[in-house]
């Protein structure tokens, strides 16, 4: 059975048999481009729910306070079961937001997702500079059709830049799967693993900061990037603190860096790459090159890869004896 | 309306020319390693508006409306005994011709120009800068699927908001010089006339394009529809699901003008700023007191919705605060598209107005209640 039919199945019999309130996932946008996130709430709406490569956004970032509150009273459940798709580094963010008691274990029903990458916006649309009718995808192709006139692209090449380097594409936590387990890259411990991280090391101080400079220089400012972040989900985010203002507002080079290191280093342990930021972003300011920097010294520091276990605890909230840096004992 | 014929290779110098008497701004692309992105900005000698773009991400609005404007200085003298005091920004800008915009985005200049030149306040930069800009315009024949400009009353050969408007051919830009300020950019970037051919050469290519158009959607039922109906519509919330929230929508958005006002202080040296804002920020209608009338996001979403499709029209009688260039559509980063929410904030006017028919001529109750 085709991955989407077994989707609709699943989320069609949890909805009908009340185990879950509502089933977060994609439907398709009106462009063939892009997807929705979306919530169904009737076996009906099930129907509407598609998995494919257009699924950039990661749907830990509604998972809120809001959506567990806006439950059915009446029902006499405290708050409901929500039940979502997860991609591999999706599931990495839920379990980083169940670390951070964002919510329990038991209050979602994670149906797992096998994930061969997301197709890359801005290299999706090059490829067809005319417009994009449909998307239909086969044995590692994307075949875009405009008008009747088919261009066949290999997903490979328009995979999003962080899909290449996944360590994990099979969801870490889930109640069921949709589809079989696709095989993992084994990218944690590949040698070109962070070899892009690698080559910004090894600029001179202030090459990295004109490097950083120029990747930013086009940053409205709209904070796409942010809100489409599981991690960035401060009731009031430190940009908009306004008593006292930490940030100026402008669009000069100092506010915009400042913005960004900071996202960064919030980041920091937390981030598991799993490109929505970028993907978010109109502007496409690859702007992971600062929190990959934050992964990189996460695992060469603490021998820490984020989200891959729901029973370790992250290693800025934790004191161990056997910490490596000499400061701390 | 005269015709006017710049051969490709004569565009070059033509506006190396221009540059002698005008600021000239325009489309260029951004970065190497992104070619499909153009941006507008303001040229530098030698540097030549690139008229074989397709779509910039932002619209040139930032021209005329920039991101981050001073406003005034000021400085506050020590010990507290002397008053602050004020120095105004002196406005020395040249004459700006913006070249290449596309005519839908020039009638995003007309709508920002309702917000800063009203009865009660004429904002003095936007004004000087609205009066002395040529603007001459690059019909859009390479249209995104998004483009629903001809919908919103414009379109890719729309002349009303521009001095002159050009149409790219395999070997020349043809046009039309349509105002007096156009008359003398022509002049100055010495534009050679054109002949009749020219013109029906355009109004072929016009036709042409707009043929080739998405139908655009429908929002005729909106006008009638009573404001408060539409706001307390149920179909909010679900309408809003998706939305992040983020400003990509607004800040891509050429008609859209809101700003927020910050001083920012260094010693004794401050400066006042008016930045960009956007409604779809928690902090957009924070009020001082703390409460938030817009504290849940479906609310924010609904603002800039409602604000587009009936505050605006509503206000000024001049249609939709929307040209249809289709931006927020693209940019969006979880595929919401205004010419949907268009569809269904009309879809429930149109329902509304059909269900206040019925009960008028006498519908039995029964009926209005199946027609809601
Ligand atoms: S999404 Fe892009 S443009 Fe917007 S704030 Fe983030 S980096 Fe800047
Ligand atoms: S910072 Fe970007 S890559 Fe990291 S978790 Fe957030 S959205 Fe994903
Ligand atoms: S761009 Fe899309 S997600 Fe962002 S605020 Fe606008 S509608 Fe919402
Ligand atoms: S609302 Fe969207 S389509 Fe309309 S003018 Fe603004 S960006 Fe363009
Ligand atoms: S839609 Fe929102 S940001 Fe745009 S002009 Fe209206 S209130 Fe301002």
């Amino acid at each position: 059975m085709e991955l989407n039919d077994t989707l609709r199945d699943i989320a069609k019999k949890l909805l009908e048999e009340g185990r879950v309130d509502a089933v977060l996932g994609f439907r398709q946008s009106s462009l063939a481009h892009m997807t929705e996130p979306f919530l169904a709430t009737t076996a009906e709406q099930a129907d509407q729910l598609v998995f494919n490569s257009c699924c950039r956004m990661n749907l830990a970032v509604y998972l809120t306070p809001d959506l567990f509150r806006s439950g059915r009273p009446e029902s006499g459940k405290k708050s409901p079961r929500v039940a979502v798709t997860a991609k591999g580094c999706d599931s990495r963010n839920i379990v980083t937001q169940i670390q951070e008691n964002r919510y329990k274990r038991d209050q979602v029903h994670i149906i797992g997702l096998p994930c061969t990458g997301m197709a890359d916006k801005a290299k999706l649309l090059a490829a067809a500079p005319e417009g994009i009718d449909t998307i239909t995808e086969k044995n590692g192709t994307l075949i875009l059709s405009r008008d009747g006139k088919e261009t066949v692209v290999s997903k490979t090449e328009v995979l999003q830049s962080n899909c290449l380097s996944c360590i994990i594409r099979n969801p870490v936590i889930r109640d069921e799967m949709a589809g079989d387990p696709v095989p993992e890259l084994d990218m944690d411990s590949h040698p070109d693993r962070f070899a892009d991280v690698a080559e910004i090391e090894a600029l001179s101080p202030a090459d990295k900061a004109g490097f950083f400079e120029t990747l930013v220089s086009d940053c409205t400012r709209c904070y796409a990037c942010r809100n489409a972040c599981p991690l960035c989900y401060c009731p009031v985010c430190f940009v908009d603190e306004s008593r006292p203002q930490w940030v100026g507002k402008t669009i000069a080079p100092t506010d915009v860096m400042a913005f960004h290191l900071l996202r960064a280093f919030h980041d920091a342990g937390r981030c598991t790459d799993c490109g929505a930021c970028e993907a978010a972003c109109p502007m496409d300011i690859p702007m992971r090159a600062f929190t990959r920097k934050t992964i990189k010294d996460a695992r060469e520091g603490f021998g820490w890869e984020t989200g891959m276990d729901l029973n370790l605890r992250p290693p800025l909230d934790r004191f161990d004896l056997k910490d490596p840096g000499d400061f701390i004992r | 309306m005269k015709p006017i014929h710049i051969k490709k290779e004569a565009f070059g110098p033509a506006m190396a020319k221009a540059m002698e008497t005008y600021a000239v701004a325009g489309p260029v692309p951004d970065r190497e390693d992104a070619k499909r992105r153009h941006l507008f900005r303001c040229l530098e000698k030698g540097e030549t508006p690139d008229l074989e773009y397709t779509a910039t991400q932002l619209s040139p609005k930032a021209l005329l409306f920039p991101q981050a404007e001073t406003m005034f200085r000021f400085k506050v003298p020590s010990g507290g005994k002397k008053a602050p005091f004020l120095e105004a920004e002196s406005f020395k800008e040249r004459p700006l011709a913006v070249v290449g915009i596309r005519p839908y985005d020039a009638r995003a200049f007309d709508m920002l120009t309702l917000n800063f030149d009203s009865k009660d306040y004429k904002d003095p930069f936007f004004l000087k800068r609205c009066h002395q800009m040529v603007r001459v315009g690059l019909a859009d024949t390479t249209l995104k699927d998004t483009n629903f400009s001809t919908a919103c009353g414009t379109g890719p050969f729309d002349t009303t908001a521009l001095d002159i408007l050009l149409a790219k051919t395999e070997d020349a830009y043809i046009g039309t010089v349509i105002t007096a300020k156009g008359k003398s950019f022509a002049a100055a970037a010495g534009f050679e006339a054109g002949s009749a051919e020219d013109t029906k050469a355009l109004a072929r290519m016009k036709q042409e394009a707009e043929s080739r158009m998405r139908p655009g959607p429908d929002f005729s039922a909106l006008a009638d529809a009573d404001t408060l109906d539409l706001h307390g519509e149920d179909h909010w919330a679900r309408l809003a699901f998706s939305c992040i929230n983020c400003g990509s929508c607004t800040f891509s958005c050429p008609t859209c003008w809101c700003f927020d006002i910050q001083d920012e202080v260094t010693g004794n040296d401050g400066v006042r700023l008016r930045l960009w804002d956007t409604c779809m920020t928690d902090l957009y209608s924070a009020h001082a007191s703390g409460h938030n009338p817009r504290q849940e996001r479906f609310k924010r979403f609904r603002n800039r919705f409602m604000h587009k499709l009936k505050y605006f029209p509503d206000k000024y009688g001049q249609g939709i605060m929307c040209v249809g260039c289709g931006r927020c559509i693209d940019n969006c980063p979880v595929g919401i598209d205004i010419r949907t929410i268009i569809g269904e904030m009309n879809a429930k006017a149109a329902g509304a107005a059909k269900a206040a028919g019925t009960a008028k001529t006498g519908g039995t109750d029964k009926a209005t209640e199946a027609a809601s």
